[in-house]
């Protein structure tokens, strides 16, 4: 395996309270040193003046549609997509057909993410075979197959007898259960949030209350339990709040935002005139809710941002809004957008940014990830972070481009991408 | 002077002027509608495809007639005998029409925004005729036609809507129409049909306002003092279930009686969209008593159909 040399940067890596520059040295995928200067030898340099080095981002929630929907997305062109948006490990959900509720699914996600050898692919399994809420999958054999998570999303637990049991059995197993927080309140068939835009638009709405009524039911049984539970994709300003009051309490209780909460409204909704690029689960909430996640981010009672990239055909999203299928992808447009909305507006360092992207996800699904240190697997990033993106849906990697964020301009870029000291994405520096 | 937009997708975007300008235009179109020659030659030549995805009796006969009562020639295309039932989507349905090369689609549909999303891929003008419970403006503007022949103009009235407001797209677009042309708009019914969020929604659209739009807590209060009541139709298609107990119920609480229509104005005038539940949202002898408009509205809403072809599909002058 080459060496590499990674000179002149500024490294950030929060889980050893790094911000300086260093000098970082690869050899045979690891972290052999990180010091103020290393004298460039035999291995291959890569000048990071100007630039940020951080631990390789995670992003604990992606949809990657193998096996199954393969015309949607494969675990190569997920983890394609996912190396060029500065991913060097992404966690995909078991919403595939057929369902990742046992280990030979389980061994098949990993056997083709090797085959493919981009990103580290890391399974979540199901809760419930067949993810349908009625009996809990084989969740240890799973582990022992390689999962590092159980979650049923997109089809939450709704028996929360069920959720109880899940919670217990998965703690024993050192896995967090990762929940789609959405109550069934008499929302069936809602296209967007229930609030002033959804009675303008006629479109049936979900509550806020939906998803704050399932928040507040797993916070009691993650209590009751002593289990790690981790809200995905939070989006209500009350079930942030909720959040950071049982944790106060001493709830193991972790949460993820997405890019397009915390960027996007139910108004940009209105305003884009019933684009189906605009709609997912949960919806894009009010102006409020945004404020309050990102609140939520500032203070810390939100832990990771991770993207729920979820690939659909074009075709699929060519119809009505309301039998358009849920679901954005992520994958290239999450670190651009954290730091023009979260850093460059001034709410977050860019160390804390590393952390919400690298850091805190290798915590809370226990992966030997999320840092730089001496002896550590070497997945870096590299990161411009006032670089231009000009988004442009046609040149994703993504076998997909359904995302809301076609054209935008936003300041921050990933340029090169490192898995296991080997280089699976350098960013083609366009001329201005 | 024509309209200077491509399509009718909703009252949404309308400027007072651009409605002023539909009605009176609508005003001059009626007459032709009382003559034994029922027919204007301003469309000859053109083509209207009526692209109909759901039920309707009077909506697509009246723009049909509009259409051939001003020489267009007017296709019918309804889902069930199209290729809808093989699977065609609505965008390819569209892109096929569009290759026809006609000078109007009028569209409805039960999904909101379907005209929107056609609107961005044909050249033709789209005239929405109703998308699920979004909006409805060529029976907003039919309305107001009939409004105003009662009662010379529209602002000041107190206008009561009631009923199922949440799922109505007649509603949506009378509120938008309304409010914009000077009326106080009053809003009652089951409070699981209200959408309490139209108050906020509607101050945050822009556009001129001279009207105001609130939710009354009772029928009753609604209705008092009104110079116009609309009832709306409870739209069992458009309902999951479970937002009022019956019929019977819903008949007792929110119909409109006899008793009821005492509360408004000696002089006040019954609205009602279509089709009626007789003895459920209206009793008969309000439906088919001296206050009620309701043919009115549909004698109207030719004219109103008339006057949005003739603007938007390209007329020379009458």
């Amino acid at each position: 395996m080459s060496n590499l040399l990674i000179k002149n940067g500024r490294l950030i890596d929060p889980a050893q309270g790094i911000d300086a520059p260093r000098d970082l040295s690869i050899i045979d995928g690891k972290v052999s040193a990180i010091e103020p200067e290393i004298e460039v030898g035999a291995a291959r340099v890569i000048d990071a003046t100007g630039l940020v080095v951080t631990p390789g981002l995670i992003d604990l929630h992606v949809h990657l549609r193998e096996p199954g929907f393969e015309y949607k997305e494969t675990i190569e062109s997920g983890a394609r997509a996912a190396v060029a948006g500065g991913f060097t490990s992404i966690c995909c959900m078991p919403n595939t057909q057929p369902v990742n509720d046992n280990s030979s699914i389980t061994s098949f996600i990993i056997a083709q993410a090797r085959a493919a050898g981009l990103a580290n692919v890391f399974p979540i399994g199901a809760i419930t075979t067949g993810s349908r809420g009625e009996h809990l999958a084989e969740i240890g054999e799973m582990r022992a197959a390689g999962i590092v998570a159980i979650s049923d999303d997109g089809r939450p637990v709704a028996n929360s007898g069920i959720m109880r049991r899940a919670l217990e059995y998965a703690s024993e197993l050192g896995l967090p259960v990762v929940d789609h927080c959405e109550d069934c309140c008499g929302a069936n068939g809602w296209s967007m949030h229930e609030g002033e835009f959804s009675a303008l638009m006629g479109l049936r709405g979900l509550p806020g209350a939906a998803e704050d009524l399932h928040v507040a039911r797993d916070l009691i049984l993650a209590e009751m339990t002593g289990a790690h539970v981790h809200i995905a994709h939070i989006s209500t300003g009350r079930s942030v709040d909720l959040v950071r009051e049982a944790r106060r309490r001493g709830v193991r209780v972790t949460c993820e935002v997405t890019p397009h909460h915390f960027t996007l409204s139910d108004g940009d909704l209105y305003r884009s005139g019933y684009d189906t690029n605009f709609k997912m689960a949960p919806p894009l909430r009010s102006g409020a809710d945004v404020e309050a996640v990102l609140t939520g981010i500032a203070d810390g009672t939100i832990d990771v941002i991770a993207t729920d990239h979820a690939p659909h055909h074009f075709n699929e999203k060519m119809v009505e809004f309301d039998q358009a299928p849920n679901g954005i992808i992520g994958l290239e447009t999450a670190l651009p957008l954290a730091l023009d909305r979260l850093v460059h507006r001034g709410l977050i360092t860019l160390p804390r940014l590393v952390s919400l992207l690298a850091t805190e996800p290798a915590r809370v699904f226990n992966l030997d990830r999320g840092t730089l240190k001496v002896g550590a697997i070497a997945d870096v990033t590299i990161i411009d972070p006032t670089g231009k993106t000009r988004v442009d849906t046609t040149r994703f990697l993504s076998k997909s481009s359904n995302s809301p964020f076609g054209g935008w301009e936003l300041k921050g870029s990933v340029i090169s991408t490192i898995v296991a000291g080997r280089v699976v994405f350098s960013a083609e520096v366009e001329p201005d | 002077m024509p309209l200077e937009r491509k399509d009718l997708l909703g009252i949404t975007d309308l400027t007072v002027d651009e409605i002023r300008l539909i009605l009176d235009t609508a005003e001059t179109f009626r007459e032709v509608s009382t003559r034994q020659i029922k027919k204007v030659p301003p469309l000859r030549g053109r083509t209207v495809i009526n692209l109909f995805f759901e039920a309707s009796t009077r909506t697509r006969t009246s723009f049909e007639i509009a259409a051939k009562r001003l020489s267009a020639d007017a296709i019918n295309i309804s889902a069930s005998t199209s290729s809808v039932v093989k699977g065609e989507t609505l965008v390819d349905t569209a892109f096929n029409l569009q290759a026809m090369l006609p000078d109007a689609i009028v569209i409805r549909h039960s999904s909101a925004g379907a005209p929107h999303r056609i609107a961005g891929i044909v050249r033709a003008p789209v005239i929405n005729a109703g998308d699920g419970a979004h909006e409805h403006p060529t029976q907003a503007l039919l309305d107001a036609l009939t409004i105003r022949q009662c009662k010379g103009q529209i602002q000041g009235l107190k206008v009561a809507i009631i009923g199922d407001i949440l799922h109505s797209r007649v509603a949506r677009s009378n509120i938008h129409l309304l409010t914009r042309m000077g009326a106080d708009v009053v809003l009652a019914g089951p409070r699981t049909l209200l959408p309490y969020g139209l108050v906020k929604g509607l101050a945050g659209v822009g556009g001129t306002r001279t009207g105001s739009l609130h939710f009354a807590n009772s029928v009753d209060e609604a209705v008092n003092g009104s110079d116009v009541v609309m009832t709306l139709r409870i739209q069992l298609e458009r309902q999951s279930g479970g937002f009022f107990p019956s019929r019977r119920e819903y008949a007792i609480r929110y119909g409109l009686n006899r008793r009821r229509l005492e509360l408004a104005k000696s002089d006040a005038i019954v609205l009602h969209p279509g089709p009626i539940n007789r003895g459920v949202e209206i009793d008969t002898d309000v439906a088919d008593g001296s206050s009620s408009v309701i043919l009115d509205q549909v004698e109207n809403g030719v004219a109103v159909r008339m006057a949005v072809l003739y603007l938007l599909a390209g007329g020379e002058s009458v």
